[in-house]
């Protein structure tokens, strides 16, 4: 397929699955804002930590407001990553590969689009209780991603769509863990505290994760929590099933000539390999946020590298120039 | 709630397509006129918002400014269909194929052996000033000997009840993907007004293009591509539209790279050659090397591809020159030379101010006039005489003595009336039609066009950059 083409592909696939992460943070940082003192402002500054765009809030906001996140992360035109920027984007996106999605791909993506200019127009962050608007767009994630799985054919799109979704998917997965594992801890006094307990469900919850977690573990630990967000095999958001699906798609691209690797096999192939020979006590012990910082660079490398290998003309041109 | 009546609909000096001039309903709207006096107005402006918001939906939108700020807006579609009767049609399916036969043969001579200008039909000089005439294409011999593979050509009824081409469109015609979409959203909205009425189908459109694409070239499964000028492009809808539903690729002239005379798309799995590309560029654009050299759209090298015969390109290039509008005044004589007949389709009195007395003639009664530049399209570059202030009417008379060339008038035409849903009432408004017609070995031309409407009241600009809108447009079986 055209490498401009793949390369949307996986972008549009990279916004939507940002999109849905920042509007279920929103609706579950609201929820436990609901539960904590009202002058507590402190659990939407982590929020805004979480996403890696402190400084830009700060430069352009200055001490955190609830009101002003909730206008930065859902409809700020400035932030790159905001819910609505993102939106745009995976738009931008869905219209070049127009040809390559079905009409029902489109007619979604479209309409969210026209779901968030009407939040603009509502101005939605200045709403009491903005949830109701947030959850129906990670609900139109959710069933957009449904949608796609059901519609297009598992061709080498499908699976450059994947790979997007799933380093996305990892990368929140690391970034809410590794914030919120930070303000959390320092506090040991209130280890098992009502408060602390409301909060780490909270973590789970931002990552859709309280329910199986439950599920399997029953109580709720920190260290518990850690292991199942890296290192669950089976849970659809924890790093290592994202890495492991991730590198599936990889591989049916790939499809190893010669068993010749490219960049991108190797990078993601590297990653998959660190996942597999640590474990949360070895994580924790020699320290959790070096840990995950170390995973989103990695995640990083993965992404330069598809790029490298796959999209970029100039290295394509280069590998099959006719002499 | 009140039901849909036309009392009061005004066809006064004016041809109306449904009725004649004493109110009469012509027979070929019978019965769709007595489906909507069943409606009641309500329903009426409930499905029209409905169109509205398919259009959305479907994504049927165009940027006014080209950044991702830019308002986006639909070309608004006016849910009462505009009906043909089977005969008027089949006349003028008779009327394109004879004009685009000959005007084919004609640009095929213009870059041939120019006996048409030896025999002089047609003052040379008209032809070599053209700025849509290809001094590159000299001696090029397209396969099948095909030039124009797709046209759009503007068409409209005057007050005799005759169609007359107002301009053949034989570069890149836009708007096909509207004849097609408007169709399905009048289907889904508005069910019970087809019934019965035996209305012929248009959906085989993209796949006669598909055929006509791979007609031009001996290669099985043929690898053909639309080349578009990305998403910011006005049209751009219809480029992914007509890819999708030709089941070809999609690309931008940097999907593109020339080796070796042979064109290839840039893929993930390295360089895939391609066979027959739909070129939605314009003939300046399509490749530095040879024409505008700041064009970033196109693909160094492709010209030379093409004149090696290693891609077809569609429409192909250099087609312009029968699409000059001074040219235009020419083609009765042109189907005259060629095919030894006489036009079927009208034209429109042309007068060229590059013929001294034919100018004096075009400044004397520059108010009663159209003048338009001969080499603009798009509603753009023109005057209506009638319409324009005295100023304006000066300022294009030194226009047109400056470089008499780049200027041609007509008289003002009465377009015909359709009625159309405006304020909560049913009024006439003035219309065009634009058919398409595919050429590769065989002519194919579906049975529908775009209606195109000047939504403002007595208005007769149709374009869509000046206000104008669409119809769905039923050719009826009989």
């Amino acid at each position: 397929m055209l490498s401009r083409v793949a390369n949307s592909i996986y972008w549009m696939n990279r916004y939507l699955e940002r999109a849905e992460n920042y509007a279920r943070f929103m609706d579950v940082n609201y929820n436990l804002s609901l539960e904590m003192h009202p002058g507590i402002t402190e659990q939407w500054k982590p929020l805004v930590v979480t996403t890696g765009d402190w400084e830009l809030y700060e430069s352009s906001y200055g001490e955190p407001d609830k009101k002003n996140i909730i206008f930065f992360l859902g409809f700020d035109p400035n932030n790159a990553n905001s819910v609505l920027s993102c939106i745009n984007q995976a738009r931008e996106n869905a219209r070049a590969i127009r040809p390559e999605i079905t009409k029902e791909v489109w007619e979604r993506v479209n309409g969210l689009y026209y779901k968030m200019k009407d939040g603009v127009e509502k101005s939605v962050w200045a709403k009491k209780d903005p949830r109701k608007f947030f959850l129906e767009v990670k609900e139109t994630c959710q069933l957009l991603a449904g949608i796609y799985d059901t519609t297009i054919s598992r061709t080498e799109g499908w699976h450059f769509g994947k790979l997007g979704q799933f380093i996305e998917r990892a990368d929140k997965t690391s970034r809410v863990l590794d914030v919120k594992y930070h303000m959390l801890l320092p506090s040991a006094t209130a280890v098992g505290t009502p408060v602390d307990l409301v909060q780490w469900s909270s973590v789970l919850r931002s990552v859709s994760a309280y329910d199986m977690y439950r599920k399997k573990y029953g109580k709720i630990n920190p260290q518990s929590i850690c292991e199942f967000l890296i290192f669950d095999r089976n849970f659809p958001r924890s790093i290592m099933n994202c890495v492991e699906q991730a590198k599936e798609s990889l591989d049916t691209i790939s499809g190893h000539k010669n068993d010749q690797l490219n960049e991108a096999d190797k990078h993601l192939g590297m990653l998959k390999a660190h996942l597999d020979y640590s474990d949360v006590q070895e994580v924790l012990s020699s320290g959790l946020h070096e840990y995950l910082d170390d995973i989103q660079i990695k995640l990083n490398n993965v992404s330069v590298a598809i790029f490298e290998s796959f999209f970029s003309t100039q290295n394509i041109l280069k590998r099959h120039t006719h002499s | 709630m009140d039901k849909i009546s036309f009392e009061g609909y005004d066809t006064k000096n004016h041809f109306d397509e449904m009725f004649d001039a004493d109110m009469k309903v012509r027979p070929h709207y019978e019965l769709f006129r007595k489906r909507i006096e069943k409606m009641d107005w309500k329903k009426l402006n409930f499905l029209q918002h409905a169109t509205d918001r398919a259009q959305l939906s479907l994504g049927m939108t165009f940027n006014v400014y080209s950044d991702n700020q830019g308002i986006e807006r639909i070309l608004h579609l006016d849910i009462i269909p505009r009906i043909i009767s089977g005969a008027d049609w089949d006349k003028l399916e008779k009327g394109l194929n004879q004009r685009i036969t000959a005007l084919n043969m004609f640009i095929a001579d213009i870059y041939g052996e120019q006996k048409v200008l030896k025999d002089k039909i047609i003052p040379a000089e008209l032809i070599t000033s053209s700025a849509c005439y290809l001094k590159e294409c000299i001696g090029l011999k397209p396969p099948e000997n095909v030039w124009c593979h797709i046209t759009g050509s503007d068409m409209i009824r005057g007050d005799d009840d005759e169609f007359y081409v107002l301009e053949d469109n034989l570069r890149c015609p836009s708007g096909v993907s509207y004849m097609l979409e408007n169709r399905e959203i009048l289907k889904r909205t508005f069910p019970e007004l087809f019934e019965r009425l035996k209305v012929r189908p248009v959906h085989n459109y993209a796949h006669y293009l598909r055929d006509m694409m791979e007609s031009l070239t001996p290669i099985q499964r043929p690898s053909i591509a639309v080349l578009t000028p990305g998403i910011y492009n006005s049209a751009y809808f219809e480029h992914a539209y007509l890819a999708q539903q030709m089941g070809a690729e999609l690309v931008e002239g940097r999907d593109l790279v020339v080796q070796n005379d042979f064109v290839y798309m840039i893929t993930t799995n390295g360089l895939k050659k391609l066979d027959v590309i739909y070129r939605r560029v314009d003939d300046d654009f399509i490749d530095p090397l040879v024409f505008n050299k700041d064009s970033m759209l196109g693909t160094p090298g492709l010209f030379e591809a093409y004149r090696k015969g290693n891609i077809v390109l569609v429409n192909a290039p250099g087609t312009g020159v029968a699409d000059d509008k001074a040219v235009y005044a020419y083609i009765p004589k042109i189907i005259k030379y060629y095919l030894g007949e006489e036009a079927i389709l009208k034209n429109v009195k042309t007068y060229i101010c590059d013929e001294p007395d034919q100018m004096q003639y075009v400044i004397d009664n520059i108010k009663d006039l159209v003048v338009k530049q001969t080499d603009a399209s798009g509603g753009y570059g023109m005057l209506i005489g009638p319409k324009s202030t005295k100023e304006e009417q000066a300022e294009f008379v030194k226009k047109i003595k400056a470089k008499p060339r780049n200027y041609i008038a007509q008289p003002t035409i009465n377009l015909s009336r359709v009625p159309t849903l405006s304020d909560d009432t049913i009024e006439g408004r003035h219309v065009d039609l634009r058919p398409y017609i595919l050429y590769g070995k065989e002519m194919k031309i579906v049975p529908g066009a775009l209606t195109r409407v000047a939504l403002k009241k007595g208005s007769l600009v149709v374009n869509s950059s000046q206000g104008g809108g669409s119809k769905d447009t039923w050719v009826l079986d009989s």
